[in-house]
């Protein structure tokens, strides 16, 4: 066994490696991963919903009680592109931009999420469709409030970073950060897209 | 009856338990080869390829790969894939696909927690735990086409003498069928775990002639047999709850929830196989069935001796 | 000390905190499977009742996937991929942390089950469902109480954990590995360990969802397994499986991975055919996301649907036999050290050819009708995870443990161990398949005599006996070594990959500067100036 001399020539960090030797950013790779493990997720309660569509045995079907709700999802569909404005401008240095087009999509989110809300008041007081009513009532509370549940915890981090933003803490050094949360943001619009298809277009 | 003690599925006694075979000896030839030769190559290795006291210090040829060989190795499973998929798929079709002649017994079969009830529709029998089939003769084949259904949760019918198994599934409904080509009693259990008790839902199947196989369902048709000498036990039997839960086709008797009772004596077995079907186990299990089969659904029923006995007395006259 | 390692984010001790978790459990999920073989022993036994037996099963085969293979394997992971790929930690050291106390303490909610309810030898409320938990009899109206909750909730919480790491290690082998280190030169570990992450982030998440729907049945008067409204028995199978078959590849990745370590280092010999090793791993994870309704073959799919199981679950096979026979190729014209991990290494190769044809026999559908769900199963698939599996965790343990500690193993003890586990392993799991075939179904707490199962459940259960014995000696190892065992020094087995060129254990930062390397095996071309790898890559 001969003994192994030390390895190689000193080199400096590997993130500040030649140009040559370029990997990817690991946030973006993981959240990414992430990404298509909630996918995942979701992909299994839309086979769950289009399954078991026309199987109730009693109660409201889609076509009797679901309103397509077109403003609600052109908010939350908005909010997508003015995040992605956001992030551009914090790469740029444009603080003030940033924050006031964060706050935009906060609010674009927030309105989303009143008009969910507005929604299940309808359906479950109105209709008497709750998530024990039968499978439909099931597997839309399911879905559409897992999605929901997704876009709460956006919120929350969005808010956090502008409060952040706010003090003053959020700056171009922190852009790259930002965009990865972006990327949520935009998975969680995607989704709805998704959703909003199944549920309001092709389950009805 | 002759009591077996094989429920292998090399001994095969029915048409698709039969096809089954074949196609596993099939399967069996080929993987034997295949391990056969692997593991020949494995051995050879190890053994030639030793390390030697003399190699220390050296190193061996240093191989990377070679295509040819991986292609070799990779097209040959490919083939023997392409084998294997088409005679499985052959059976698969045969069993799953067979036609229903016109000669067909039907039975409905309906898993229970931890029973099984059978019903003849063509023949108006309900009967509980013990199948009688007719033995199915190549020239006149009369097999049988069972329905399976579930009344709670996941069960498996599966006597591997007769054919391979298919789950009762709740909410949904299965086909099967038999085609048993000697008679005899042939033994099986629930195959899906559905509880505390899975392992004491036991299967038997007699397989008749003709002629016994007609005797039987006569016998089966017939309500109860009105049997003064045990009037006690009767009135025992419709005033302690009993009738909530069993059948006892020509009285007032007309539970569904547990097993029917119209000719408990006819069966080998009670409580679906867990003990013989005898005074003094009767007996014991009217006292407390938890003691025969702790987590069986039936509950002690908490009669005092004179009832016990009054009871299991009409028990025995339900022939 | 005791805050040090509770608050530690440093991959190696992360890892060495899996890897101890999952000892702890291998110990407890091994009394289960005593228990279970006392009981078989004899038939009409009556060591245990039929209640407890059924949490007896239920509870090994969860915490054996769960809390015993899942964090062992992320064990190993998280210590070796950083050193191996030339980076100082983890992609995200605190996520990494997080995810460790997150698996954990979901294994201690599903061992309090038995302190719930009726108490400890009334088993308590211990889940007594199965490991797949099948509706409807998870639903109120069968499983009253609470006990399928602490298995729901237990589970889903170490999925939870258990996609973290997956991100982390991705993020990690794409984002972090030493200037030089192509995708085409990383060690096959590292492929392999990105590939079963890949599988991680869309395998578990299915079944993650399906217990989110139990969950929603059992608490919110839901639907989705309710078959009295309507819902489907088989929709909960199918999803389960579709986590459940991937699964079990997610767990043998991850051991394919030691060998292709392993098996080349002992037959002093490259890995044979490295881009077709990578090239069929990937194959694998792919066809395996499409297999998952062979489990299901008896639940009445029609013959179309089962032929199109039939012919992915054989087609599968190609891709895992090519590897076999790589590994051989590899040992091929070698020449062979006979050290305990190669041993260990060996063994697996029988054990897996083995596993893997019992495996094209149930993937003959008629023939799964007749033997799925019955012993020949449960020996099949012991089979792949204790013959497979296991064995190839038992080589990793005794290659890398002179790196984690500075200290060897003995060779004698692990001899002994070899031994003794190889006689109980074959005693136990070649004779089982005979059970099923003359009809004995699975999950079943007694049998009745005279079905020719009696003497062989007898047996099966003294070489389970003998495989516990055979786990204490390498326990015994375990610690005996650490303390006496002979000095390591860096690389003790002549290694060319990178955890070799650092110290034993490696200092908390890993490397002094980071390396930059030029082939797949740096340390080959070190120590053989002359005649580099570089040179034929």
């Amino acid at each position: 066994m001969t003994a192994a001399p030390a390895l190689s020539i000193p080199v400096t960090p590997a993130s500040d490696a030649s140009p040559a030797w370029r990997l990817p950013d690991r946030g973006k790779v993981g959240m990414m991963s992430f990404i298509i493990a909630e996918s995942a997720i979701f992909t299994i309660f839309v086979v769950a919903y289009l399954f078991y569509l026309g199987k109730s045995l009693t109660g409201p079907t889609p076509r009797d009680v679901l309103e397509t709700p077109i403003f609600y999802t052109i908010c939350l569909l908005s909010s997508s592109v003015t995040i992605h404005l956001a992030v551009k401008r914090l790469a740029r240095g444009r603080s003030l931009s940033f924050l006031l087009l964060w706050l935009l999509t906060i609010v674009l989110g927030g309105l989303f999420m009143y008009g969910t809300a507005q929604e299940w008041r309808r359906l479950i007081y109105e209709h008497g469709l709750t998530i024990s009513t039968n499978l439909f009532g099931t597997t839309y509370f399911s879905l559409v409030g897992l999605h929901a549940f997704h876009v709460t915890v956006g919120l929350a981090m969005l808010a956090i970073v502008l409060v952040l933003g706010l003090t003053g803490r959020v700056r171009v050094a922190q852009s790259a950060r930002v965009e990865v949360l972006s990327m949520y943001w935009h998975f969680v619009d995607v989704v709805w897209v998704v959703v909003f298809t199944v549920v309001y277009i092709v389950g009805r | 009856m002759t009591t077996p003690d094989l429920t292998s599925i090399f001994a095969p006694a029915s048409t698709p338990a039969r096809s089954i075979v074949d196609l596993s000896f099939f399967v069996l030839t080929i993987t034997g080869v295949i391990f056969v030769v692997v593991a020949a190559l494995l051995v050879y290795a190890v053994v030639k390829f030793r390390g030697r006291v003399a190699d220390a210090g050296s190193e061996p040829p240093q191989v990377y790969g070679s295509t040819q060989i991986e292609l070799a190795w990779t097209v040959i499973p490919i083939l023997i894939v392409i084998v294997l998929v088409a005679a499985t798929a052959r059976v698969v079709h045969a069993i799953q696909d067979a036609p229903q002649p016109a000669t067909a017994l039907e039975i409905t079969v309906i898993g229970h927690q931890f029973w099984w009830e059978y019903q003849y529709p063509q023949l108006g029998i309900v009967t509980a735990n013990e199948l009688h089939i007719p033995v199915s003769d190549p020239a006149r084949p009369r097999p049988t086409f069972l329905t399976l259904l579930s009344a709670d949760t996941d069960h498996s019918f599966w006597i591997p003498q007769l054919s391979g198994k298919t789950d009762l599934i709740p909410n949904r409904m299965n086909r099967m069928w038999i085609d048993p080509q000697r008679t005899g009693v042939f033994l099986g259990q629930c195959a899906q775990y559905c509880g505390t008790q899975h392992a004491k839902m036991l299967l038997r199947v007699s397989v008749d002639n003709p002629k016994d196989f007609d005797a039987w369902v006569m016998s089966q048709q017939q309500a109860a047999p009105e049997d003064s000498d045990v009037v006690d036990g009767r009135r025992v039997f419709e005033t302690a709850a009993c009738i909530n839960c069993h059948t006892v086709r020509g009285t007032v008797a007309n539970g569904r929830y547990g097993p029917d009772l119209t000719h408990l004596m006819s069966r080998g077995t009670i409580a679906s196989g867990a003990a013989e079907n005898t005074a003094e186990n009767l007996r014991a299990w009217l006292q407390d069935p938890d003691a025969i089969k702790p987590g069986a659904l039936m509950p002690a029923m908490k009669l005092s001796d004179p009832e016990l006995d009054a009871l299991v007395r009409y028990m025995q006259s339900l022939r | 000390m005791l805050q040090s390692w509770v608050t530690t984010v440093d991959h190696k001790r992360i890892g060495l905190l899996y890897i101890l978790y999952a000892l702890l459990f291998l110990v407890i999920a091994g009394v289960e499977a005593v228990i279970i073989r006392i009981q078989l022993m004899y038939p009409h036994n009556d060591f245990v009742s039929p209640q407890v037996f059924n949490q007896m099963f239920t509870m090994h085969g969860t915490t054996m996937i769960f809390f015993v293979a899942m964090p062992i394997l992320f064990g190993f992971g998280n210590y070796l991929v950083p050193l191996m790929i030339g980076a100082r930690d983890m992609a995200f050291p605190r996520l990494n942390a997080f995810s460790f106390w997150l698996s954990a303490v979901s294994g201690f909610v599903l061992y309090f089950s038995f302190l719930g309810g009726p108490g400890l030898y009334g088993a308590g409320a211990a889940p007594d469902v199965g490991w797949w938990a099948y509706a409807p009899l998870t639903a109120r109206a069968f499983s009253p109480g609470s006990s399928s909750d602490y298995w729901t909730i237990a589970v889903l919480v170490s999925g939870f954990g258990s996609v973290a790491t997956a991100v982390n290690l991705i993020a990690t082998i794409l984002g972090m590995r030493c200037p030089g280190m192509t995708l085409g030169r990383m060690p096959l570990l590292a492929w392999l360990y990105l590939t079963m992450s890949g599988m991680v982030l869309i395998a578990i998440t299915p079944l993650s969802a399906a217990q989110l729907m139990l969950l929603v049945d059992r608490y919110l008067g839901g639907h989705f397994f309710d078959t009295q409204a309507g819902g489907s028995a088989t929709l909960w199978m199918h999803f389960f499986w579709i986590f459940g078959h991937p699964e079990v590849y997610i767990l043998i990745i991850p051991c394919f991975a030691f060998m292709s370590e392993i098996i080349p280092v002992f037959s002093r010999k490259p890995i044979f055919g490295y881009p077709v090793m990578v090239a069929a791993t990937v194959c694998i994870a792919f066809v395996s996301m499409s297999v998952w309704a062979h489990h299901m073959f008896t639940i009445g799919m029609s013959s179309y649907a089962n032929t199109f199981f039939v012919i992915t679950t054989m087609a599968v096979g190609v891709p895992t036999g090519i590897k076999i026979f790589n590994w051989l190729g590899t040992m091929w014209g070698g020449r062979i050290q006979f050290k305990t991990p190669m041993l260990f290494a060996i063994a697996f190769l029988f054990q897996f050819l083995i596993a893997g044809l019992t495996g094209i026999m149930l993937a003959a559908a008629p023939f799964d009708w007749q033997l799925g769900l019955s012993y020949f199963v449960v020996a099949h698939f012991h089979y792949v995870i204790v013959g497979g599996i296991l064995f190839a965790i038992f080589a990793a343990f005794y290659y890398w443990y002179p790196k984690v500690t500075g200290r060897m193993l003995s060779e004698r003890l692990g001899k002994l161990h070899f031994w003794l586990f190889v006689i109980g392993f074959h005693l136990t799991f070649d004779l089982m398949h005979v059970p099923g075939i003359l009809g004995m179904p699975r999950r079943i707490y007694t049998y009745e005599p005279g079905r020719g199962w009696d003497t062989l459940n007898l047996i099966v259960s003294i070489g389970a006996f003998i495989q516990g014995v055979a786990i204490l000696v390498f326990v015994v190892n375990l610690i005996v070594s650490y303390w006496k065992g002979a000095r390591a020094g860096k690389d003790p087995w002549d290694g060319w990959t990178l955890e070799w060129s650092v110290s034993s254990p490696p200092p908390a930062y890993n490397f002094a500067s980071v390396p930059t390397v030029a082939s797949r095996r740096p340390l080959w071309d070190e120590k053989h100036p002359e005649d580099p790898d570089s040179r034929y890559e």
